[in-house]
């Protein structure tokens, strides 16, 4: 039986972890990420969770054994955020190249320097070319079930990519509300046992993280992104899959009130949150605004962003990360891939708060763009004294 | 002793003629036998045997990179239990850059956390595979590609680090130095680490003709110089009781052993005498 | 093509590699000779002595341990 229980993001994650059953989950804690590792602690001390917990001594080490581990065949869990996700990024590409169906939960963190532990995106969006997916979770039902749906999508041998499922630090993860936790039986009803096409077993002996010269690199490479682009189908038949058996509809973007928007921001995890209630005060005083909310950031779903923004006059793409010189992150990928007219907003930097009213001026920017405000806007930042 | 005939290690790798890992790593597998997968950190052992899409391993193995031999053997460990394979043997081997500097912390925490496998360094004194700079197991008076003699510089000016010591201050329950070129004392020790509960650490000095600079005929003869010499001492830590494994008859001058080899052919006398120096207090406190 | 992960699933197919074009100097065993000590077997860097003391020289790559480890001289390097 399901039942609703009011919790966090992390508790939801090791929620779905527990009834996801990886038999390996290295782990090693780093604010706001911390409390997954102690809900999975105590779920393998209380024999809720038959797994090997391995207290490594770094995320380094945390990511290394994964990928030990799913080379030795069997399904794993990690954990981390912001510095440690960072620590880890060599072995993040190495999990990708050896296509290892890691699933990770990134708690989103604001990397240092400045040290903060509060809420951005940066530290995920920085490994956006590790060739991890990345689903952005809005809340901690999307979390739950972005985790379960996370296996099923790596472990299909069509795409056999690592996952990350991100939760904005704070604002999900230590906030509770009410969660669906379905039973076991729909989650095994729901995701087969992982099968591995490489493992290490001395009855079948492989070996795995060779070394290739020009004559083979590149060909891995294109894999992968044959792989990544793959995976939208693969992303949609299982979302498919996942409401037949729970009864919540995903895609790899979700539309609110896009239809007939004449304004549509675009945005990526918790945030949609507040721009949703924004959205309809503002459609109850008559004004076409929508969101565009992007779940899944890698693979990215071009084709169903400018689906749902191209009939809109002018779009906003949110952003809290920055590449230096260029802007937000999002904001260039879509004036990359589409032609569309687009503002782009810095915002929420190292746990910055972004009020309804910042969203409103978002909109107002984005309706009467100057010279000024047709490109890069940050919101939020503090006047000089 | 009897040695299986099995080897593991297939012909066709492309290691330097007379390369001493190689060596280091067939005589180890015969002991650990099939039943084993194997864990390499980024080196020369790990590119010379397996350039796509060939492998010399015979067994299953993996690669992942130069610092987490560790966590990855940690990690394989785990999965091979969780799946009730516990009769599998994981053996890590990493260089001795991947050991001593890189991979240090990773190897610390497999050890400390009590995970069941063998680690074994196989040390030729410098990181080879990128074109033999110092590691921290370089020894005295060694010259490397950053360590260079010259007018002003007589080579590597820091005594070898001891991380065999340093894995017994871990209080595992076993660990052993070992030389190539005494292969039953080595391969008896792979065997008890086989056998041992828990992890174990084998220091396996391993002479590199590139390296070092010396003819290629010449790998076990060195290996053997510098046990000879007391410049690498053969000994076991089990379960905190240290025992020498080895004594030379007669301890030969370090010379014979420095003048063999290019890297310390430039050294000075007084260089040479501090490097007797040393030898002789650390075999003196052994009574070697 | 390059497998899924460029995963090698031949399990010591560098067998396909042969190194022995590698040498200058070829190592001859005078099997009269030999005491039966194992010392060349053990210490062939390519493991390609067998236990009846025959060379595979499609991988010899001529390094001369074998002939410098034999107690009795057994073995001569030769010029290819
Ligand atoms: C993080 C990282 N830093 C540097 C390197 C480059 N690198 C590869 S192997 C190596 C040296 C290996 O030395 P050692 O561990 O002694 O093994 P050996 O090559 O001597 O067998 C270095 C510096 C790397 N692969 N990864
Ligand atoms: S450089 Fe040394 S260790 Fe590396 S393959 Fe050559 S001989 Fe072996
Ligand atoms: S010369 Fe070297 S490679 Fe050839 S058989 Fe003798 S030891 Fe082996
Ligand atoms: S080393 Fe010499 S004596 Fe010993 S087995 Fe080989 S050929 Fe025979
Ligand atoms: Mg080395």
């Amino acid at each position: 039986m399901n039942m609703i229980k009011v919790i966090s993001a992390n508790r939801a994650i090791a929620e779905a972890v527990k009834m996801c059953k990886p038999e390996v989950v290295p782990v090693f804690p780093i604010t706001p990420q911390t409390t997954i590792s102690e809900y999975l602690a105590q779920f393998v001390a209380d024999g809720d969770l038959r797994a090997e917990y391995i207290m490594v001594e770094s995320e380094h080490s945390s990511i290394s054994a994964a990928v030990g581990a799913s080379g030795a065949g069997v399904r794993t869990f990690t954990a981390t955020s912001s510095q440690g996700l960072a620590l880890m990024h060599e072995i993040l590409f190495v999990a990708a190249g050896m296509r290892t169906p890691i699933v990770m939960g990134n708690a989103n963190r604001a990397l240092s320097a400045p040290l903060s532990i509060w809420n951005d995106q940066q530290d995920s969006i920085s490994e956006r070319d590790t060739g991890w997916m990345q689903f952005f979770a809005e809340n901690a039902q999307e979390a739950l079930d972005f985790v379960i749906q996370a296996y099923k999508i790596s472990e299909d041998h069509e795409v056999l990519l690592p996952s990350m499922v991100c939760v904005d630090g704070f604002i999900l993860t230590h906030t509770v509300e009410p969660v669906d936790i379905p039973s076991q039986e729909d989650v095994d009803k729901f995701l087969p046992p992982y099968e591995p096409i490489s493992y290490l077993d001395p009855k079948d002996p492989m070996s795995l993280g060779t070394f290739t010269d020009p004559d083979y690199y590149m060909e891995a490479r294109h894999d992968m992104e044959v792989a990544m682009e793959g995976a939208k189908d693969i992303i949609r038949r299982v979302n498919k899959e996942f409401e037949e058996v729970f009864g919540r509809k995903y895609n790899l973007v979700e539309k609110y009130k896009t239809e007939d928007a004449e304004i549509i921001l675009v945005a990526m995890g918790s945030i949609c949150g507040t721009i949703k209630t924004v959205i309809d005060r503002l459609r109850e005083k008559g004004e076409k605004v929508g969101l565009l909310k992007v779940i899944s950031y890698r693979p990215f779903p071009q084709e169903d962003i400018y689906e749902a923004v191209k009939g809109a006059r002018r779009i906003a793409v949110l952003d809290k990360n920055i590449s230096f010189g260029i802007g937000g992150v999002l904001f260039n990928e879509i004036k990359a891939k589409m032609d569309v007219d687009a503002s782009g907003f810095i915002l929420g930097l190292g746990g910055r708060e972004v009020s309804p009213d910042d969203i409103i001026g978002i909109v107002e920017k984005t309706r009467n763009p100057t010279t000024e405000t047709n490109q890069i806007n940050w919101i939020g930042l503090k006047e000089e004294e | 002793m009897d040695i299986p005939e099995k080897e593991f290690l297939a012909p066709g790798h492309r290691a330097c003629a007379g390369c001493g890992a190689t060596i280091g790593v067939r005589l180890a597998l015969k002991m650990l036998g099939e039943n084993t997968v194997a864990v390499s950190a980024t080196g020369c052992l790990e590119v010379i045997t397996t350039p796509y899409p060939e492998t010399s391993w015979k067994i299953p193995w993996i690669h992942v990179a130069f610092e987490n031999a560790g966590a990855v053997a940690s990690g394989v460990e785990k999965a091979l239990k969780a799946q009730g394979k516990d009769d599998v043997t994981v053996v890590a081997f990493a260089g001795d850059g991947g050991t001593a500097d890189i991979g240090l912390q990773s190897l610390s925490g497999a050890m400390e956390r009590g995970h069941n496998l063998i680690y074994i360094c196989y040390d030729n004194e410098a990181y080879m595979n990128t074109g033999v700079q110092r590691s921290g197991a370089t020894p005295y008076g060694a010259s490397t590609t950053t360590s260079p003699h010259g007018k002003e510089s007589f080579g590597e000016n820091k005594p070898k680090k001891n991380i065999p010591m340093i894995m017994a201050a871990h209080g595992v329950p076993y660990v052993a130095t070992a030389s190539i070129s005494y292969p039953e004392d080595f391969m008896k020790k792979v065997q008890k680490a086989k056998e041992i509960e828990g992890p174990a650490y084998i220091h396996l000095h391993q002479p590199c003709t590139t390296g070092w600079g010396y003819d290629p005929s010449k790998t076990i003869e060195l290996g053997r110089l510098a046990v000879e010499t007391g410049s690498w001492l053969l000994y076991e830590i089990e379960e905190g009781e240290f025992k020498i494994t080895y004594r030379p008859l007669e301890r030969k001058p370090v010379n014979v052993y420095l003048e063999a080899q290019k890297r310390f052919k430039h050294l000075a006398d007084e260089e040479k005498e501090k490097i007797q120096n040393y030898v002789d207090q650390v075999c003196a406190e052994l009574k070697i | 093509m390059t497998s899924v992960g460029a995963t090698v699933k031949e399990p010591g197919n560098s067998v396909k590699n042969k190194t022995g074009s590698w040498r200058t100097f070829k190592p001859i065993l005078d099997k009269e000779k030999c005491i039966d000590c194992g010392n060349c077997i053990l210490f062939c860097p390519e493991g390609c002595i067998n236990k009846d003391y025959d060379i595979d020289y499609d991988y010899c790559k001529g390094c001369g341990i074998c002939a410098e480890e034999c107690p009795v001289e057994a073995i001569k390097m030769e010029r290819e």
